[in-house]
Order: structure tokens, then C-alpha cells, then sequence
């Protein structure tokens, strides 16, 4: 799925331009209005990162939105891309007829744990049902920021607000369900591990069907105080990650630089290779069952569990399914639009 | 029984000869196969060159409950709902006594002898059949039987109105095409019918058709169809719908039609795309994304769906993107009578959303205006870059309908105001939503259009020409503003009025939709008592300037429409308040298809007050 691309690489480490010549700055966006030290910019970074890196030309990427902080920040990457911040809790439906009118777009979707886990839950399930290619973000805090820090579905249980009130009701677990519901790649990570964010961002970039990024992006503003679990502070205590993540793009030469038996090697659909290097934990991310145990085994503890948590390959897409021409629809000239006089006459003929 | 009977013997004194003009009306139960052969029927009688109309009144059930069907055979091309039965066919013992209740005297009913109906009125002419019996003799399996009994009184009934037996075959052939099993079957049993009736049924009843040359080259369609069809050549790539009575079948007719003609030939590959959504919310969600995205969009729905959609409604609207929202209307509030038909969601429709908002909306009152206005739907909403909504109505899209054959389009598509790389290669940019032309329509790209600066941000809230946030009140000024005057230069664009202007006449009406059919009845009617009419038909809001012309050119407008509160009329007061005073209002909404005398009597009434 990564764009082909022709001119060389720049010889040596970290290149000024990408091998479409364009610099980290051309994949930046306006300037973040979030609060200072927000979880949310350091995911942006990340994102910027990983397009950049991966040399994706910006004006075929679509980047959309819900409502919330998190749904603001599709503003602040990827100026040159085409944007969407549409009704709270909707991006999915958006991402979806717009991936129908043309799939060679790649979909960046931001949302929030309000926006995904409670107004939007119903789209967020049935867009994973589908396997709409696109990797869908939340960056989950656990509490509406723009309406000023009131608790959300992914709150966990005994998580207190600022003001002392602790929540009592179950947390929407929405890599837990995600896998549920039959996605294809579901990973959980941490702002604060930028190494790890944007390995998974260019993995989920690869895979072909919804990938979800559960990524834990603390609101310094409303829940970031003693008592919260959505926390830097506790989220760094209890980040527990599964492996240590590698993104080899399918351009580029894989080198055998580690012990048999230390590594998993995903092998992606387009080539690309992610590795995952073994840390303590024997975890396998393409059972299912193991990955919903630990999930809940995570919530047991109290851990933060991060990392790739479960991949399948092969279900199919919605663009599979769908069996459309290859060209978007969006492409399509008059004469491929409106069927010939023919057709009208043969319809009006069986109605007479 | 006391009945509310003239004399029995006006009945078989009156030995006039009333020839294709009458209605048939059926009640069966729900599930129970009638639905083709009340098809077989109504076709048979089209097939003879007479004009026909057929309406389904069924319920919101699958099986079980009681339908009915009406066939209106009339000489004259009048088409809409006629009120009064003159021939009941009584199939349904659950309904059957109020059913018989309700004709008038002097009327026909055909009925199963078990039922006794020809006890409860005797000024009736009934003809009474062993349906059972006959059923026997069609078949030995128990299940066919039941279908069966129906396709043995169609043929009881084309005995007794000398429909002939070729065309009763023919039609048969269609309703079952490809299954010689089916066709075979059916045959016989409506010729087992024909043939009892022949022998053991003195004909008593003046009603007869008789061939006539009125439907040749004619089609039969339902307004969803002709809306599907439409749709198609209107060159739709993305439906995006969630099924409810009364519009599914028109998305369901749409992908029928697309997998058949939008088929890429080398491939064989799809060029278009469907998603059958989880609500409509999403189904209108997609629809705009898609709209965005560079494609032409639709999905349909019904009130409940239209409720939904509010505020995506609005989001289309201030953020500018195109797609078309059918609204084949039902009664409501609430989910109302989800298998009756109504007008009631003009208003709510027009500005769906919250904040100032205010749609385009076409009225389409025939299945070929569904079929062209589909088309100019599509046109409208890439030019205005803007939802677009047709408001059809379970009438005129469930119900069957006599056509002119539609014609093939002579206009090209029109995509509206999108640049190109190459255009953008000339210009260095572009200003997302800065009015260039004064027309109040903007420029856009596509995603995926291959410049740096073809992106732009589309975004609900408050926005500069650049597309880039803002909440100062001048930016915000100029975008509403802008908005206005679009919709205003929607007025140039909409479908125009169809105005009959009667010289002689003081008074006019004004209906829209399907209330049309019953409005050409009602204006011969007034015309025999010598009340001559002129007719103005609202063809889309935004209102042109013909509309206030044609009030002010009369001293009263008859309002006329199929909903409580008078939503036209209410409408017309508040843009055009000073002539209020001219205004008169004619509601129909009981559920059913108003019909010409309904019209008539109020506005004689009316007329009689006034004095």
C-alpha cells in the first residue's frame, strides 16, 4: 500500500527530504491550540513522522474527524491533504463514503474516547464490521477535555476526577471489542513512547482494513492528577510493552540482526515487514484468544498492556469485497457514469 | 338488516352500461400471494388499451394482517384514489363485514360462499363463488391452493367484466416469467375461475370493459423505480441507504439497475458502490463523505430517517457538500402509519437542522418527474454544492402508475464548479469558500487532486474563505451571508412551477406532489359547476417569482395538500405575508391518497361560506 516512489534515498541516517524530496515540515499543519504538554500534539508528531518517513505523498491521504480536542488535530499534520472534522461521533460513516468515491486514498481517521466509545460507538463498530481501510486513532484520556473534564466510557473503575468523584461504572475496553467485532489490527500504545506509536502508525499504514490505535494521550489539563489512571505519571508506572516494535517498509533491504527465536517477522500485504522483538513475555499477536486473555488479564492487574495486541490479515476488506474497477469512482469520465440510451430503452421495453 | 339502501330495483332497472370506468377493490390478507395476481389483473386491463391505476393499502406486517388493493379503470385518464367501490372482491373474512359495510348501494361484491356476506346487505349484487371447491380442482397441494384461490377471482372477475382471456394470460406470463410451472398453474386456475362463473353466474351489474387504444406505448412503474432509474443515469456511483417503508424499494430497484448497466464491460468490475448503513445517521454520513470525495451520492429514507439525518443535514449545508436525500414521505409523527401515505415533512424538511438552514427540496408529482427530477437532483446539488432533497410520498412511490415512457437525457451532467491540478497549476491556489463568481457558489477540489495546494479543511464549525477556523463576526457574516444568496440563485435553478392559467377563472389552486392526480379530477368537476379553476403546481422550494404572480392574479388560492397543519400554505404566509388574505387551505390526511371528490366538496363548501 506504501507509494511507489523514484528518486534514490538520501545516503545516511535521518535524510532532510523523503524520497519524494520533501521535507518533515511539508507533512506539518497549522500550529496545535491544545493545552501545553496534551498527549494529543506528541501523536501528531508521530504522525507527521511516520508519513513522512514512509515518503506517502500528502495529497493522497485524507485525514478526518469527529468532535472533541482529539478531533482538532487532523489540522495540525498533513497541511497539504484534504480534511474532514465532521459531527461528534460520525467520522466513521464519513471515512466510509468517502473511501467508496475513491479507495486509493489513504484514511487517517482522529477521534477520542468520547467521540468512539460513547456517541460514536455504534459507527465505530460497524466500521470495523465492514474493514474500511483506514487506521483509526483514539487518543484515549479518559474524560471530555472541550467540555471541560467530565468523565468518559473509558474511564477506568475507581478513577477519580479533579474534583474527587470517582467512577464507578465499567470501562469500554476498545481494543478488547475492536477484536471482538473482527478487526484486523488492533495495537495499543502510549504518547509518552513515541518508538513504539510511530512503528505502529506505519504498520497500521500497511495493513490492509481498519486498524485500530488505542493510544493512552493523558489530558494534562483535566486527568492528570493523582487518582487518575490516564495519567503520565500512571501510565508510565504501569506501561507494560509486549515487544519491541520495527517497521521494515517493503523498499527496503531486511537484515538479519537478531537471535533465532527473539523476533516475530510479520510479513504485511504489501511487503513491509513488522518485527517484533520478544521482552520477557512469550506473546503471540496473531491468536486471538491469547490477546483477549491478556487484555483482560491487563485489567486484572492493572497494567497497561502495549504493543501490536492482535493481527489477521486475512479478512477481507471492504475494497475487496466491494469489487470495484481500479480507478477511483471519483475518476470516472460522463460516458462511464451515464449508461447509453440502450439501456433506458431496454427498461422502459420490459415496463410496457 | 336495515341498510342504507335506495330501492333494490333501481338496481336491476338501471340497465345502463357503465364501460371502463369503475374501481376494483380488493381485500385479501397480508403474505398470502394476492399482490401478483392483483398485478395480473390490473395489467390485463392496461394490455386492453385502458387507462389503469393500482394502489397497495397494506399494513406495517408480513403476514397476517389485512391489505387491500384498488384498481381504478377509468376512460378518461383520471388516475388519482376515486373514493367510492364499485366492485369489492371479499377475500378477507377478517375485514369483510366492514368492508361490504362501506359500499355504497348498487355496488358489486364478489365474495366466498362461506362468508354469507349476501346476508348482511341485499342492496348489493353479489356474486357469490365456491372459492374452496375451485381451489380443489386447481391443485391437490394444500399450500397452492391458498394461492391459487387468488388467481381463480381474477378470473372470476374477468368473466364478469369481459376482460379477455388472452390478455389475463399474457399478464400471467409476465408476473411469472421464465417459471413454466407458475405460468401453467396459474392459467388453469384463473381459467377454472372464468369458466364456473361463466356457467353458474347470471351477470347483474352495469360494469364492463371494453378494449380501448389509451395505453399503447404506455409503461407501468412505481414512483421508486422511476426514481431508480433516474438515479442511475443521473450517473449515481455511491448509494448509501437504510431500509424503511416506503423507500427501500427504491434503493433496492437502484442496485438491481446499477448491476445490470454499471458494470465495467472488460472487467465486469463494479463502477459504483453500496453500503446498506447501520442507521440512516450513517447512511447520510456516507453519503456526504462521498459527496466530498468527488462522487454523486444518494440515499433515501422516510420521516423517522429524515429525522435523523437533522444534523448532517445542517453540516452539508454550511460545509457545502453535495448529495441527494430521498424522502418518500410517510404519516407520521413518530412512526405514525408506516404504510400510509402523506405530505407532512415539507416544513421540517426544508429546514432540516439546527441554526439558519434551508434546503433545496423537489417535489416530483409524477413517476416521470421522479425519473427527471432524480436527475436534476443530481445536477443541482453538484452545482449548489449542497443536499439536495427530493420529496416523493408512499403514493406516488409504491403505487403502480401509467407512464409515458421516460426520455433518455439530452443534457450532460453537470459537475459544478470543481478544479483540477491543471486549473490549479494556472491559478497557484484557490479560496475554498470565496465567492468568485458573485453567485454565492464556490470552488472545490477532490481529494486526492495531485497539487500541494489543492487541499483544504472542511469543517462544521465557523470557517474564513480559506476554509481555515475562525469565530470573527465578519467571517462569519460573509458565509452565512453567501449562503443566502446561493439558496436565492437556487430559484434560478429549480424546476419552475407548472401554471394553468384559466381566464375565466377567479379562483386558483396550488397543490404539489402527488396531490396533482386529484387536482386534474377536482378542476373538471368544479368546471361542471361551473366554477372554472386555475392551477398552479409547486414544483421545488425555494418558491420563484411565478408563485406570488399566480396568487396575486386570483382573488383565492385553494391550498391544496396531504397534511394536518396546512405546511404549503404556512409556508407561502410567511414568505409572502401580504397576501395572506388570499389564501385557502384544503388538508387531506387520513392516510390515504386524497381523492377528487374529497377536494371538490371542500372547496365547493368553501366557496358556498363565502358568500
Amino acid at each position: 500500500m506504501v507509494q511507489e516512489v523514484t528518486s534514490p534515498s538520501p545516503a545516511g541516517k535521518a535524510p532532510q527530504t523523503n524520497k519524494l524530496g520533501l521535507t518533515l515540515a511539508d507533512y506539518k499543519g497549522s500550529p496545535s491550540t491544545l493545552c501545553d504538554g496534551c498527549g494529543h500534539d506528541a501523536i501528531t508528531s508521530q504522525i507527521i513522522k511516520a508519513f513522512w518517513e514512509l515518503s506517502i505523498e500528502p495529497h493522497q491521504v485524507a485525514k478526518l474527524s469527529g468532535i472533541g480536542c482529539s478531533s482538532k488535530t487532523p489540522a495540525y499534520f498533513l497541511s497539504r491533504s484534504h480534511g474532514f472534522n465532521s459531527v461528534h461521533g460520525r467520522m466513521p460513516s464519513v471515512a466510509t463514503g468517502a473511501h467508496m468515491a475513491n479507495h486509493k486514498l489513504y484514511m487517517v481517521g482522529v477521534s477520542g474516547d468520547g467521540d468512539t466509545a460513547s456517541i460514536g460507538l455504534g459507527q465505530f463498530g460497524h466500521l470495523i464490521r465492514r474493514n474500511v481501510p483506514m487506521i483509526y486513532i483514539v487518543e484515549n484520556n479518559g474524560v471530555y477535555g472541550l467540555t471541560k473534564g467530565q468523565f468518559s466510557a473509558t474511564a477506568d473503575v475507581g478513577s477519580t476526577l479533579k474534583d474527587g468523584t470517582v467512577n464507578r461504572q465499567t470501562a469500554i475496553d476498545l481494543c478488547g471489542l475492536a477484536i471482538e467485532l473482527g478487526c484486523g489490527f488492533v495495537a495499543r500504545s502510549f504518547a509518552g513512547d513515541p518508538k513504539q506509536l510511530v512503528a505502529l502508525i506505519k504498520a497500521a499504514l500497511a495493513h490492509e482494513g481498519t486498524a485500530l490505535l488505542d493510544v493512552i494521550s493523558p489530558c494534562v489539563t483535566f486527568n492528570n492528577h493523582e487518582g487518575s489512571t490516564k495519567s503520565y505519571k500512571h501510565a508510565k508506572e504501569v506501561d507494560r510493552p509486549l515487544h519491541e516494535l520495527g517497521f521494515i517498509p517493503f523498499y527496503e533491504q531486511i537484515t538479519v540482526d537478531y537471535e533465532p527465536g527473539t523476533v516475530q517477522d510479520v510479513e504485511m500485504h504489501d511487503g513491509s515487514h513488522l518485527r517484533l522483538k520478544k521482552l520477557g513475555l512469550d506473546y503471540n499477536p496473531t491468536d486471538r484468544f491469547a490477546a483477549d486473555r491478556a487484555i483482560h488479564q491487563s485489567h486484572k492487574d492493572g497494567t497497561l498492556l502495549t504493543g501490536l495486541l492482535y493481527i489477521d490479515q486475512e479478512t477481507p476488506s471492504f475494497t475487496k469485497l466491494a469489487n470495484l474497477v481500479d480507478k477511483p469512482l471519483s475518476s470516472l469520465t460522463p460516458n462511464e457514469l451515464r449508461p447509453p440510451k440502450e439501456a433506458l430503452d431496454e427498461i422502459m421495453a420490459s415496463l410496457t | 338488516m336495515k341498510t342504507l339502501a335506495r330501492d333494490s330495483k333501481d338496481m336491476t332497472e338501471d340497465k345502463k352500461l357503465i364501460v371502463n370506468d369503475f374501481s376494483i377493490h380488493v381485500a385479501t390478507v397480508n403474505g398470502s400471494g394476492s399482490q401478483s395476481s392483483n398485478t395480473v389483473l390490473l395489467r390485463s386491463i392496461f394490455q386492453m388499451g385502458i387507462p389503469v391505476s393500482g394502489k397497495n393499502l397494506f399494513p406495517s406486517n408480513i403476514m397476517g394482517l389485512p391489505t387491500w388493493f384498488t384498481i381504478r379503470v377509468n376512460k378518461d385518464g383520471y388516475i388519482a384514489r376515486k373514493k367510492e367501490v364499485d366492485i369489492l372482491v371479499a377475500m378477507n373474512p377478517q375485514t369483510a363485514v366492514e368492508d361490504i359495510k362501506d359500499l355504497r348501494p348498487g355496488a358489486v361484491c364478489v365474495s366466498p360462499v362461506e362468508l354469507n356476506l349476501d346476508k348482511i346487505r341485499d342492496d348489493v349484487k353479489h356474486y357469490v363463488v365456491p372459492f374452496g371447491e375451485l381451489a380443489n380442482k386447481a391443485s391437490d397441494n394444500v399450500k397452492l391452493k391458498k394461492l391459487l384461490t387468488n388467481i381463480i377471482y381474477v378470473g372470476v372477475v374477468a368473466e364478469l367484466l369481459d376482460i379477455d382471456q388472452k390478455e389475463i394470460d399474457k399478464a400471467i406470463e409476465r408476473q411469472f416469467e421464465g417459471k413454466a410451472k407458475a405460468i401453467d398453474l396459474n392459467v388453469r386456475a384463473a381459467t377454472i375461475g372464468r369458466e364456473w362463473a361463466r356457467e353458474n353466474l347470471k351477470k347483474e351489474d352495469p360494469y364492463r370493459v371494453e378494449r380501448l387504444d389509451l395505453t399503447k406505448g404506455k409503461i407501468i412503474i412505481d414512483g421508486n423505480g422511476a426514481a431508480a432509474i433516474g438515479c442511475m443515469l443521473a450517473g449515481v456511483s455511491v448509494v448509501t441507504w437504510y431500509p424503511i417503508t416506503p423507500s427501500s424499494s427504491l434503493c433496492e430497484q437502484l442496485i438491481d439497475y446499477l448491476e445490470k448497466y454499471r458494470l465495467d464491460k472488460e472487467t465486469g468490475k463494479r463502477t459504483f458502490s453500496v453500503v446498506q448503513a447501520e442507521d440512516e445517521l450513517a447512511a447520510v454520513g456516507m453519503a456526504l463523505g462521498a459527496g466530498w470525495s468527488g462522487c454523486r451520492s444518494m440515499t433515501s429514507t422516510s420521516g423517522p430517517g429524515i429525522s435523523l439525518m437533522s444534523e448532517f443535514a445542517g453540516f452539508g449545508y454550511f460545509t457545502e457538500i453535495p448529495t441527494v436525500i430521498f424522502d418518500v414521505q410517510r404519516v407520521g409523527p413518530s412512526t405514525g402509519l408506516p404504510t400510509r401515505t402523506s405530505q407532512g415533512d415539507l416544513m421540517s424538511t426544508y429546514f432540516l437542522s439546527h441554526g439558519d438552514t434551508k434546503h433545496v427540496l423537489l417535489l416530483p408529482s409524477s413517476v416521470e418527474e421522479c425519473y427527471e427530477f432524480a436527475m436534476k437532483a443530481f445536477d443541482l446539488a453538484e452545482r449548489m454544492q449542497t443536499p439536495v432533497f427530493v420529496l416523493s410520498d408512499l403514493d406516488l412511490g409504491m403505487n403502480q402508475w401509467m407512464s409515458d415512457p421516460f426520455v433518455y437525457p439530452t443534457t450532460p451532467l453537470d459537475r459544478g464548479k470543481v478544479l483540477s491540478k491543471e486549473d490549479l497549476e494556472k491559478l497557484g491556489g484557490f479560496a475554498r469558500y470565496k465567492d468568485v463568481d458573485g453567485d454565492g457558489m464556490t470552488y472545490r477540489t477532490l481529494p486526492g487532486t495531485a497539487h500541494p495546494k489543492a487541499g483544504y479543511f472542511v469543517r462544521g464549525s465557523g470557517h474564513n474563505e480559506n476554509a481555515a477556523y475562525s469565530e470573527r463576526p465578519e467571517d462569519y457574516l460573509y458565509l452565512m451571508d453567501r449562503l443566502k444568496r446561493k439558496w436565492e440563485n437556487a430559484k434560478k435553478l429549480v424546476p419552475a412551477p407548472v401554471i394553468d392559467h384559466n381566464k375565466d377563472a377567479k379562483i386558483g389552486i396550488l397543490a404539489f406532489g402527488s396531490t396533482h392526480w386529484a387536482i386534474l379530477e377536482t378542476r373538471d368537476q368544479l368546471m361542471k359547476e361551473k366554477l372554472p379553476t386555475s392551477y398552479c403546481r409547486v414544483r421545488a422550494l425555494p418558491f420563484t417569482q411565478s408563485i406570488p404572480d399566480f396568487i396575486e392574479a386570483h382573488e383565492q388560492v385553494y391550498v391544496v395538500e396531504q397534511n394536518r397543519d396546512g405546511q404549503m400554505l404556512d409556508l407561502l404566509r410567511m414568505e409572502f405575508p401580504h397576501l395572506t388574505a388570499k389564501l385557502r387551505s384544503v388538508r387531506h390526511y387520513n392516510g390515504l391518497p386524497v381523492d377528487a371528490d374529497f377536494v371538490t366538496e371542500h372547496i365547493l363548501e368553501q366557496e358556498r361560506n363565502a358568500r
